[in-house]
């Protein structure tokens, strides 16, 4: 019931901002300002996804920065190494595999050592910034997008649709379908309100949770490889801007941060409204200051609404 | 000595964490061209002293269950009004860094009132203010500057005398006038109870509310201080120092020996955390190692240390115990 008031709230408030927005500027309603809006929103979407599975455990993922960064070097790096086609062929498998071994790391320390995942993913987020300034010598990495990272990046599909948004909407759909129709879907929801129970109804939970975290670092890899076959290149702390907008768009779209509770469709729709909220600001040429104060003042009071948790487990 | 055997298990971590600081410490004056004088001393106890400032504050959170992640966010705001409001005339000066402490202490309270009486969870709440406050703090300072009383400023990053870093002692009394008599009033003790379980605590008659809000201010305010040393150290306020404060807070008490779940921890452990990390960081400098493998080996060293925290498994005698 809860996740669907929140679902409500959220995508209502985002309706209403283009409509309100469009009183003022008629392009908003175009829907070809309407689907570049997806398209940017589609790399923070894709990072929410990941950041999602491992929030619904109740744990975190800090180390989303640098592992959307590195796998961008991984492959901008592969792509750049030949002209022959191979190259860009292998370029975005190996990002992909930097993005698994960095959730795999994480997963191992959180579920086997028992390390609290805020901290543990925050010094794998500093080892892997470490390797990735040690490996680049500090400047702009050399290298290229694949074709195929391009394909997904900037290309569109039917003339107007940008293919970044199929992508998203695939790993969306992908990410429903396991949460929601396997048992691992049931065990990760399980875990989130309670590892013990969940242990001793037989579940390997060990599993589940390194499961989750190479979905985060998975996730991560894609939408690092989306941003350099937008951008054509990799550069240093490209991801920074992407790990406490996907923490909050996660937290919008109706998911306890405590784990246990939420839903794909509402990190899609807190996503679509935090990045309309990006994009308003920007039109307005709003000052940096201005918008941190907004978007801070808009997580608050749209959790304030729908976000607050029960009396008795304040 | 019963007692303090036990004070001592009791408080293993912490204690660990100071061992790991010697030995750090003792290697770092090693490394050192000029080796143990006031100045190596000074310098030292100068690049400690702010995220110290940080990670006490994020520890008073931290051990009622919750997490402050505008602990930086604060040292921005209090940073860049400090380098508006510290200068002019002793009085002014005097009345400058009151007006900072409070702006840290406002803060503290909003994220207090929103995480009690908003009832959002504390990550995402101050997730949320430390949005606002960097914002408000780039309308304050939009660009790094601004004025610091150099008086004050050489008053507490020099030594005093001639055998003291001020900066440390400036900690340390702060902390003392502060912590001290917190943790000895009910709201001090109510913090740790609600960190173990906060129905138990609501149940034994404590004000939970007003305990976890002081928490918040209190937090606050060791924020500001730490802002304020910050603009005293370079002698300007800068709005976007924030972010990597909060982290290296959170690490910092983790390596204190501060359990995350809440109910335990020590302001000396948050102390002595701080300080391990800004001592790598120095070590880093003077070792000789490629510039570019330091971040690498430091961040090698911060999850090593993290590391320790998996050395209590070796006890549990029961999966169960670990699980949540």
């Amino acid at each position: 019931m809860q996740d669907r008031t929140s679902v409500i709230v959220a995508g209502g408030c985002a309706v209403a901002l283009v409509l309100i927005g469009s009183l003022f500027y008629p392009k908003f309603l175009s829907p070809t300002y309407l689907l570049q809006q997806l398209q940017i929103a589609s790399f923070l979407g894709i990072v929410a996804l990941g950041a999602m599975a491992v929030i619904l455990l109740g744990h975190i993922d800090l180390s989303v920065p640098w592992t959307f960064t590195a796998a961008a070097i991984a492959s901008t790096t592969v792509a750049g190494m030949g002209s022959e086609a191979w190259w860009g062929i292998l370029a975005v498998p190996s990002g992909l595999v930097v993005g698994l071994l960095i959730g795999l790391l994480n997963g191992l320390g959180v579920a086997y050592l028992r390390l609290p995942s805020m901290i543990w993913t925050l010094g794998m987020n500093a080892v892997v910034l470490g390797i990735c300034v040690l490996f680049t010598g500090g400047f702009n990495p050399q290298g290229l997008a694949s074709p195929t990272m391009r394909f997904f990046a900037i290309e569109d599909s039917f003339g107007i649709i940008p293919n970044a948004v199929f992508l998203w909407a695939a790993v969306a759909l992908a990410a429903g379908i396991l949460l929601r129709r396997t048992a691992f879907g049931r065990y990760v929801y399980a875990i989130g309100n309670r590892e013990r129970a969940t242990y001793l109804s037989g579940v390997k939970t060990n599993r589940v949770l390194i499961g989750c975290f190479m979905i985060a670092g998975l996730c991560s890899a894609i939408a690092g490889m989306l941003l350099a076959g937008y951008a054509n290149q990799a550069y240093q702390a490209m991801g920074e801007p992407y790990l406490l907008p996907g923490i909050a768009a996660v937290v919008l779209g109706g998911t306890s941060i405590l784990g246990g509770r939420g839903t794909v469709l509402g990190t899609v729709v807190g996503v679509i409204l935090i990045s309309l909220i990006g994009s308003m600001l920007s039109v307005m040429q709003m000052p940096e200051a201005g918008r941190q104060i907004i978007y801070g003042l808009v997580i608050i009071s749209m959790l304030l609404l729908y976000g607050r948790s029960q009396k008795a487990a304040a | 000595m019963a007692d303090l055997g036990l004070y001592f298990r009791q408080n293993l971590r912490p204690w660990v964490a100071f061992a790991v600081l010697a030995t750090l410490f003792v290697v770092f004056i090693a490394m050192h061209p000029r080796g143990l004088s006031v100045f190596v001393m000074t310098t030292w106890s100068n690049q400690g002293v702010a995220l110290a400032f940080a990670a006490v504050g994020q520890m008073v959170v931290v051990v009622t269950g919750g997490l402050d992640l505008s602990i930086g966010a604060i040292m921005a705001i209090t940073n860049s009004l400090a380098s508006v409001v510290v200068n002019g005339s002793p009085l002014e000066v005097a009345f400058g860094v009151v007006l900072v402490i409070l702006a840290g202490a406002a803060c503290g309270l909003v994220n207090g009132l929103v995480v009690v009486y908003g009832r959002i969870q504390p990550i995402v709440a101050t997730l949320a203010s430390g949005a606002v406050f960097t914002g408000i703090a780039l309308l304050i300072r939009p660009i790094p500057g601004g004025d610091i009383d150099e008086g004050l400023s050489d008053a507490l990053t020099y030594e005093v005398f001639g055998t003291l870093p001020a900066s440390l002692l400036f900690l340390l009394a702060v902390v003392i006038a502060i912590w001290w008599p917190y943790r000895r009033s009910i709201m001090g003790r109510a913090i740790y109870g609600i960190g173990s379980s906060a129905d138990a605590a609501y149940m034994s008659g404590l004000n939970v509310g007003a305990a976890k809000i002081s928490a918040y201010v209190l937090a606050g305010v060791f924020a500001a201080f730490g802002g304020l040393f910050l603009s005293l150290q370079t002698l300007s306020g800068d709005a976007t120092i924030g972010f990597s404060y909060t982290l290296n807070s959170i690490a910092a008490v983790v390596i204190g020996g501060v359990a995350l779940s809440g109910g335990s921890g020590l302001v000396f452990g948050a102390i002595v955390g701080a300080f391990v990390l800004r001592t790598i960081s120095a070590m880093m400098f003077f070792s000789g190692l490629p510039p570019l493998a330091q971040p690498l080996i430091e961040g090698l060293v911060l999850l090593v240390a993290v590391s320790f925290g998996a050395l209590r498994l070796i006890r549990t005698r029961n999966r169960l115990q670990i699980l949540g």
